[in-house]
């Protein structure tokens, strides 16, 4: 009989390798990939966030990259030259995550009575007019600095520790995208945990009721209203603090970064991964910002199989993307890590 | 015998029909009352009233002398009314034991910081509600499909969990929408002698319900509706022999 390995031996293979993660990356394949790496992380931040309101609660927001905006220029606004303003990034984060809250509490009041595509329609104009309004608020008052977008934002600074400087330890070099990946994953780890408690809870029991029938959740005495907006509000908490993490990794924003096709993204991380489950939204976030990436080499496989490109890799990139995520969703509709119940949903659904 | 539930003068018009006119009943603790009448007589529309899914136009209904007309659903189960489905509405890609645990909601209370730190509170509180609802799957019968999925479970069994879904919310009246339609006889029976279980732990309950042999000797109390009117009410025997029941369920040429 084989025995299996304890848990804290699992845990400890999980952190060193974690920990080694960038390092190894660094070595093998390149300092770009270690910030990719950082990406990922925000994206599996994100795609929490959004798991949350689709997945759990079943409400369809296709606007949850306005959240992700207002983390942003929140930090942006606090920590950086537009203002003269530089407050501590501990301070700016919570700041940014709550007013995202609130306008998840503000999108999710007039929306509580619609589901599926109408729901869809109204937060898609939410999520574009939140970037339009970063985009035009430079007149008669400059706030957003318009299209130009807001510059040298502060980075991440405990004290006199600056996380954008290399800093020697323990005879490794760790440079600001090393530093970064570390407090991302700090944050990812916490937005995880946070997740994986409220699922099994009264209040994850109480959102998936709702998403399989409402009316019966209602009868059943759940407050549909107010649990709807704790949804959107948990949901766009996290947008809010990716938004503020992203803000100070990239030291730029602009409301370039914040269009549609974000939201879209996002979206597809957790359907493509696994909606409602924790660790197929995780992987869907890391293979849809790195998959886009790697498709980039198709340029040097050309080369490599023909000693010559045929295809520019700009286009055959997304071109290639694209069938990767038709493909998945004809073989593997239920997502790649699909959670047992919506497995179970999809081979009824066919069967 | 006290009053438990008090429905006066309540009228519901859907667009120009008249779904509901001047419906007044009384339900007494203890007991249990059928609520019989032809098929679009409007049982189901007074159920959707009590129980907040529909807001009435006119008229009054109190539990216990709470108003409870104008309440929103969820406020209406917290007072003490619990209710089943016609079309039996299960959260069918949930557990059995999670159903009876989302039936908990309204009497436990931990929020977002509390499942999140799995508090002291949260913990006693969470153990209580999964005590709970393996002692109500035992009491209805199904404490072997716990683990099941509720749309997995045989017919009777889903009425069955319906059933201990409401009673999870610790209610005072059990209203019930048809909670024998579809059964055979063996599940008849046995729901029968699940709903005089009830009776005789102290529930009140109301019962919408085709099958009128099992109405008959059940209930000690009827009231029939016909076209959103209530035609009779009393006990079995009174409402069985009123002239205007039989016409209605029979026709007037039966007379």
């Amino acid at each position: 009989m084989t025995k299996r390995p304890p848990r804290w031996l699992a845990f400890s293979v999980l952190a060193l390798g974690l920990a080694a993660l960038p390092f190894l990356v660094d070595l093998g394949m390149g300092r770009s990939w270690v910030r990719l790496l950082d990406l990922a992380l925000l994206y599996v931040i994100l795609a929490l966030g959004l798991n949350i309101v689709v997945g759990y609660a079943g409400l369809l927001d296709l606007g949850y990259v306005a959240f992700y905006a207002l983390g942003a220029y929140v930090y942006a606004w606090l920590a950086s030259p537009q203002f003269g303003l530089h407050l501590p990034f501990w301070a700016v984060l919570p700041l940014g995550a709550m007013l995202a809250a609130l306008f998840g509490v503000l999108l999710g009041t007039p929306t509580l009575r619609l589901r599926g595509d109408y729901l869809a329609i109204v937060t898609l104009g939410f999520g574009e007019i939140i970037r339009i309004f970063m985009n035009n608020l430079n007149a008669p008052v400059n706030i957003t600095n318009g299209p130009q977008g807001i510059n040298l934002i502060d980075p991440v600074r405990l004290g006199a520790f600056n996380l954008s400087e290399p800093h020697r330890l323990f005879g490794l070099t760790f440079t600001g995208i090393h530093l970064t990946y570390y407090l991302f994953l700090l944050f990812t780890l916490l937005v995880i945990f946070v997740s994986m408690r409220l699922e099994d809870s009264r209040i994850g029991r109480a959102w998936v009721a709702i998403r399989e029938d409402e009316i019966a959740a209602a009868a059943t005495g759940i407050n549909t209203r107010n649990l709807k907006l704790l949804a959107f509000a948990m949901g766009a908490t996290f947008g809010g603090l990716a938004g503020g993490l992203f803000a100070s990794f990239q030291g730029f924003i602009s409301p370039e970064s914040f269009n549609l096709m974000e939201s879209i993204m996002i979206l597809c991380m957790i359907v493509l991964g696994g909606m409602g489950h924790i660790p197929g939204v995780i992987f869907g976030a890391v293979v849809l910002t790195l998959l886009p990436e790697a498709l980039r080499y198709t340029g040097d496989w050309q080369r490599d199989l023909f000693g010559h490109v045929y295809i520019d890799p700009a286009d055959l990139r997304m071109l290639l993307f694209g069938v990767a995520l038709v493909a998945v969703m004809l073989y593997r509709p239920a997502g790649l890590l699909p959670s047992t119940r919506r497995r179970r949903e999809f081979a009824d659904a066919q069967g | 015998m006290s009053a438990l539930l008090t429905v006066s003068g309540v009228s519901k018009t859907f667009g120009g029909l008249q779904a509901l006119s001047d419906v007044s009943l009384q339900v007494n603790a203890g007991e249990i009352f059928g609520l019989i009448g032809p098929n679009g007589a409007g049982k189901t529309t007074l159920f959707n009233a009590l129980t907040g899914l529909y807001t009435v136009d006119r008229g009054e209904i109190r539990l216990e002398g709470v108003r409870l007309d104008g309440r929103k659903p969820h406020e209406v189960l917290k007072a003490g009314l619990a209710r089943t489905f016609q079309n039996i509405r299960l959260f069918a890609e949930m557990t059995a034991l999670e159903n009876v645990l989302v039936g908990r909601h309204a009497r436990t209370r931990s929020g977002v910081l509390g499942a999140v730190l799995r508090l002291p509170a949260t913990r006693s509180e969470e153990a209580d509600s999964r005590a709970r609802a393996h002692a109500l799957l035992e009491r209805v019968g199904i404490a072997q499909h716990a683990q099941r999925l509720a749309k997995n479970l045989p017919y009777g069994d889903q009425r069955r969990l319906e059933i201990a879904r409401a009673l999870a919310s610790e209610p005072t009246l059990l209203a019930l929408d048809e909670p024998a339609a579809g059964m055979n006889k063996a599940e008849r029976s046995a729901l029968r002698d699940l709903l005089l279980q009830l009776q005789a732990d102290g529930l009140t309950l109301l019962l919408i319900e085709h099958d009128v042999k099992l109405v008959m000797g059940l209930c000690s109390r009827l009231a029939v509706l016909d076209y959103g009117v209530k035609i009779a009410e009393g006990t079995p025997d009174v409402v069985s022999r009123d002239p205007k029941v039989v016409a209605a369920y029979l026709g007037d040429e039966a007379l």
